[in-house]
């Protein structure tokens, strides 16, 4: 290798594409081969940098300095005086009050916040995702060739039971019970199932792994495959994902080329592909039966289980179904240890999880931090405190299968135990902070409008009852629910509850019983006084025009 | 998406390709469907008829696919297609008053194409940006951080 004295990354994540990241990109290449520094300094395109504030950002390693948003004019500036002068380029930074903060942490460590604990996400944002020999230098296959090499099928099997890996999808069940359910059948061809269709509102831990580092799961696939006897596997990438897509193909055919993918791997005896699969725009997909449905060809139509994937799965042949961010743990924990993995979180949660921070707070974006940290440090730490100073009232924790966590929870920790003793869930680690303005009964009338929009329509409790559910909380909003919309409203969520095919329907009973259960008063000042105590309704209801309506205090 | 309704002799030609391109067994089907929506713009009855024909599957069966699937559509769209997402991370930073601007500006309910074959407006769960809510996509264009008074500049982008 070239000694490399300058590393010069550019944020490449949809966001920052649509804002020129390209052309940023091409312009600093011309730029620094103009001052002949093409030796010495190394451009590239990384993928998702994990803060969006400022995109697309130009980070200049080893100082780890972070400019943004760059435009391709700002180029020839940003060169000579950082690159050429080797000194900061004045006025191109981003957000400069924080600036000083971020160097000494990114400096210090590879993350991209303060005590983040990068596992999953540890090569997103720092390698060029489409050069394979970058993942290879930062230690990638090397957990693949110790498994093919000095490892058993059940060796590897005991070690990610022992790690305590839980899938991260949102189930939390626990991974080495699946692998090892598919292991012990003796039905052949079996498959390696991962599940790239992240679609649950507020979620995008998954397009950062697949953009930032696709050969992590590429390795992670091959390692299951081993583990349970499969030689086939397929990545279903949500079919919004484009650019996910193009670097997953884009890596399975370099691993092919220097014999990662395809026969005798490692000179091994063991085999394996991956077909990467684009899906067509379908939340259900992301249900673990419904994508095997529509990997078939099929509507995307929740299976009835038992039985369950891992003996019927995908053409009726075991299967091991696996969300991204699970998955992405598999080559660390092979690599490092069981025992180093358990450092990490909580005893009965191990490891680290990815979370999404968005709402009302000064810093949206995305961390990875080990298990059990609780809501209030998140908000602190990471999202720099509520915007405005403004009074937290409740955070959502992502899609379907969350719940919202109101503020007495907020120093609970988040690992799967505690949460659910608490009787609420972290979901697919999304989690939207609201504010003191948010009025829960319009943010449970916008969570159903997303079930009734995505229920599948196969079975009568979730086809009708979220759009039921949708349209007596409209009524409420609009200050024209009654008492009796108040009943049926109890009722409808226990009939999702109970009586649902899957778990679309069945969570989404989960914001009416948590609004219910957290913020009664509110939603009853909408019913019986006609009053939105947020002033975020338009209250159109008989008593809407007496003075103290509308805005209350 | 959708670009412009194809010439109908040119919608043979593009049900071949993607055939070939792709294979005819049955996990196929959906990315062949997904690449004709894409070159034709939607999903013409003609392009399901050739494909039952030269698949051997039931014309009904893609029909439930086609009506399945968001990113399919068997109708015609306009020239370009406007996706809200109106997910919850979006409407709590202000996706709301932007989306009611968005129709305003166009007179159109969601689903609703406008007359002159401009512009279709869709909803759209969670199109997985939230980082930088309130979220456009026009076409293959994304928006971040929408405010109400970014929306008729934005639109005045396109022809």
């Amino acid at each position: 290798m070239i000694p490399v004295r300058s590393l010069v990354l550019v944020s490449s994540d949809p966001e920052s594409v649509s804002r020129g990241a390209q052309e940023v990109h091409r312009r600093l290449q011309r730029e620094v081969e103009a001052y002949d520094l093409d030796e010495e300094i190394v451009v590239s395109m990384v993928g998702d940098v994990g803060r969006h504030d400022a995109l697309p950002m130009v980070i200049v390693y080893p100082e780890a300095v972070i400019y943004g948003p760059v435009t391709q004019e700002d180029v020839p500036f940003l060169v000579e005086e950082h690159l050429v002068k080797g000194r900061i380029a004045a006025g191109l930074q981003a957000s400069t009050k924080e600036l000083s903060g971020r160097i000494a942490w990114l400096s210090a460590r590879r993350g991209t916040l303060p005590a983040e604990q990068r596992i999953v996400l540890a090569r997103a944002g720092l390698i060029d995702p489409g050069d394979v020999e970058e993942y290879i230098i930062h230690d990638g296959y090397e957990a693949l060739a110790t498994a093919l090499t000095e490892m058993t099928p059940a060796d590897v099997i005991n070690e990610i039971g022992k790690s305590g890996l839980k899938g991260r999808g949102g189930a939390g069940f626990p991974t080495g019970m699946k692998w090892r359910f598919v292991s012990q059948t003796d039905d052949y061809p079996k498959y390696i199932i991962c599940n790239a269709d992240e679609s649950e509102p507020g979620t995008f831990k998954d397009r950062l792994i697949l953009e930032g580092d696709p050969h992590s799961i590429i390795e992670a696939m091959a390692i299951a495959g081993y583990a349970v006897g499969a030689s086939e596997g397929y990545i279903y990438v949500r079919g919004e994902y484009s650019l996910a897509q193009e670097r997953l193909v884009e890596a399975i055919s370099q691993a092919r080329q220097m014999g990662l993918l395809g026969e005798r791997i490692f000179d091994s005896g063991f085999g394996f592909d991956i077909h990467v699969h684009t899906g067509a725009g379908a939340y259900i997909c992301g249900e673990e039966t419904a994508l095997l449905e529509s990997l078939e060809g099929k509507r995307g139509e929740p299976r009835s289980r038992p039985p369950y994937p891992t003996t019927h799965g995908l053409w009726g042949k075991p299967s091991v179904v696996n969300n991204v961010e699970t998955i992405a743990n598999v080559p660390p924990i092979i690599k490092n240890g069981a025992a180093w993995y358990r450092r990490f979180g909580t005893t009965s949660s191990p490891g680290t999880k990815v979370y999404t921070i968005l709402g009302n707070v000064n810093v949206t974006g995305l961390v990875e931090v080990p298990m059990g940290i609780t809501l209030r440090e998140v908000i602190a730490i990471y999202g720099k405190g509520m915007k405005g100073s403004a009074a937290f009232k409740l955070a959502q924790t992502g899609g379907s299968s969350g719940s919202i966590i109101p503020a007495s929870l907020q120093d609970t920790p988040m690992d799967f135990d505690s949460y659910a003793r608490a009787g609420v869930s972290l979901g697919s680690g999304a989690l939207l902070i609201c504010d003191e303005d948010t009025c829960v009964v319009d943010l449970a009338r916008v969570l159903l409008n997303f079930f009734r929009h995505e229920s599948c329509g196969k079975c009568t409790p979730c086809r009708v009852g979220t759009q039921r559910a949708h349209q007596i909380l409209t009524a409420i909003s609009e200050g024209v629910g009654t008492t009796r919309d108040l009943s049926d409203l109890q009722m409808l969520s226990e009939n999702l509850t109970e009586f649902s095919h899957c778990g679309l329907g069945q969570t989404a009973a989960v914001p009416i019983r948590d609004v219910f259960r957290h913020f009664r008063a509110e939603v009853d000042a909408h019913v019986q006084l006609k009053v939105c105590p947020t002033g975020a309704c338009q209250m159109s209801g008989q008593w809407a025009s007496t003075p103290w309506a509308g805005r209350a205090a | 998406m959708a670009i412009g309704v194809k010439e109908v002799a040119n919608v043979h030609s593009i049900v071949q390709a993607a055939v070939t391109r792709h294979s005819s067994s049955a996990e196929a089907l959906v990315p062949i469907l997904s690449e004709i929506n894409q070159e034709v713009g939607y999903l013409p009855g003609q392009a399901l008829a050739e494909l039952s024909q030269l698949l051997k599957v039931p014309k009904s069966h893609l029909f439930s696919l086609a009506s399945f699937y968001e990113m399919l559509s068997t109708k015609p769209r306009g020239r370009h297609v406007i996706q809200f997402c109106e997910s919850a991370p979006c409407h709590v930073v202000g996706g709301r008053e932007v989306w009611q601007e968005l129709q305003d500006e166009l007179g159109l309910e969601p689903g609703e194409t406008s007359e002159d074959g401009k512009w279709t407006l869709l909803t759209s769960s969670c199109l997985g940006i939230c980082g930088v809510g309130p979220v456009i996509i026009i076409d293959d264009d994304i928006y971040g951080n929408v405010a109400v008074e970014r929306v008729p500049e934005i639109l005045a982008r396109y022809v």
